[in-house]
């Protein structure tokens, strides 16, 4: 048997696995919908776990694993810069325009 | 039988994750013997059901391979009998997937799909153990050494198998056993661990004579069906 270091949990500073977050897809060529997070060691671990949480009963024909540290998110404080702006421009939904008479909708 | 060791750890899982993955196989595996044992009472027409089969026999009358009634042990001991028996039951239900009785090559077809799971899982599982630590490199060795004389036992042949063979219902167990050595040894060396070397092979539970493991197994698994014959729930 070869000597491996054993890393103690005091070095990496973790006591549980990484976090992975999971997309399942309900059907061929839906979108992906996040399903939640597993922890797992690995890719191939975070899949089979998902697998086992977030699909055995047939809910997904695919699944994704992403790290959860890959994730970019807005934060609470960007609800005004990010997302007032559309509010108040209603030009910019679809509804804003009459449609021309004699087109059936 | 393994499924019912395999749900021993319901609840008690290294992680949450793991918890409900062993459980799933043992679903899987119940429902293998619930299928198997449904289409032998069929057989057998002495008015049994799978039920009566499952919980109404007692240790003689059992005829598992000695492997599954093992204690379930650690997390590694559990992984190594899953990864040995899982790619067996692979080459047992492939081949029984041709067998002319339809009833059991359609159990066979459906086990075979969740048993290349249970072959991913555990496989994957011995190779994380076995390039893992040290404490898990030797946990999952000692393992494997534990367990291989119980291995010999799945590919002993009989005359009941034999007489089954030749009207093309059952596959001579003996003849899976290349095919599953080759794996067995590809996993092994993958997980950088030792194949065990050639020991005394353990047998007997195929004639009813088992470890004194299963009394105590059984006592649990039957207690409610016997406290409470015909219970439903």
């Amino acid at each position: 048997m070869t000597k491996k270091k054993q890393p103690e949990p005091a070095e990496t500073g973790a006591t549980e696995h990484q976090l992975w977050e999971v997309f399942t897809q309900p059907g061929g060529g839906k979108p992906f919908e996040h399903a939640g997070s597993v922890h797992a060691p690995d890719a191939e671990m975070a899949l089979q776990n998902a697998r086992d949480v977030y699909a055995r009963r047939g809910e997904a024909v695919n699944l994704w694993v992403v790290p959860s540290s890959a994730i970019v998110a807005s934060t609470p404080e960007d609800i005004g810069p990010f997302f007032d702006p559309g509010n108040d421009k209603p030009y910019r939904h679809p509804q804003f325009y009459k449609v021309p008479r004699g087109i059936k909708v | 039988m393994l499924g019912h060791r395999l749900s021993e750890w319901c609840g008690h899982g290294p992680i949450l994750e793991e918890d409900i993955a062993l459980t799933n196989i043992a679903l899987d595996l119940v429902g293998e013997a619930n299928l198997l044992l449904g289409r032998a009472a069929t057989a057998e027409n002495a008015g049994r059901d799978a039920d009566a089969l499952a919980f109404l026999r007692d240790v003689r009358e059992y005829r598992n391979a000695l492997i599954v009634e093992l204690p379930k042990g650690d997390f590694g001991f559990t992984v190594a009998r899953q990864f040995l028996f899982s790619v067996y039951a692979l080459h047992q239900w492939e081949a029984l997937s041709t067998s002319a009785d339809d009833d059991l090559a359609g159990i066979a077809a459906k086990a075979l799909k969740e048993t290349r799971y249970h072959v991913r899982h555990s496989a994957e599982w011995l190779v994380r153990l076995g390039d893992g630590t040290d404490e898990s490199h030797g946990r999952v060795q000692d393992a494997l050494d534990e367990l291989w004389r119980f291995t010999g036992e799945l590919f002993l042949t009989d005359d009941v198998e034999q007489a089954l063979v030749k009207q093309k219902l059952a596959v001579d167990s003996s003849s899976l056993f290349d095919a599953w050595k080759r794996d067995v040894t590809d996993v092994i060396s993958r997980a950088t661990l030792r194949m065990p070397g050639d020991v005394y092979m353990q047998r007997g539970g195929r004639s009813g004579m088992h470890t004194e493991h299963l009394g105590v197994m059984l006592a649990e698994m039957q207690v409610l069906p016997r406290t409470y014959p015909g219970a439903k729930w």
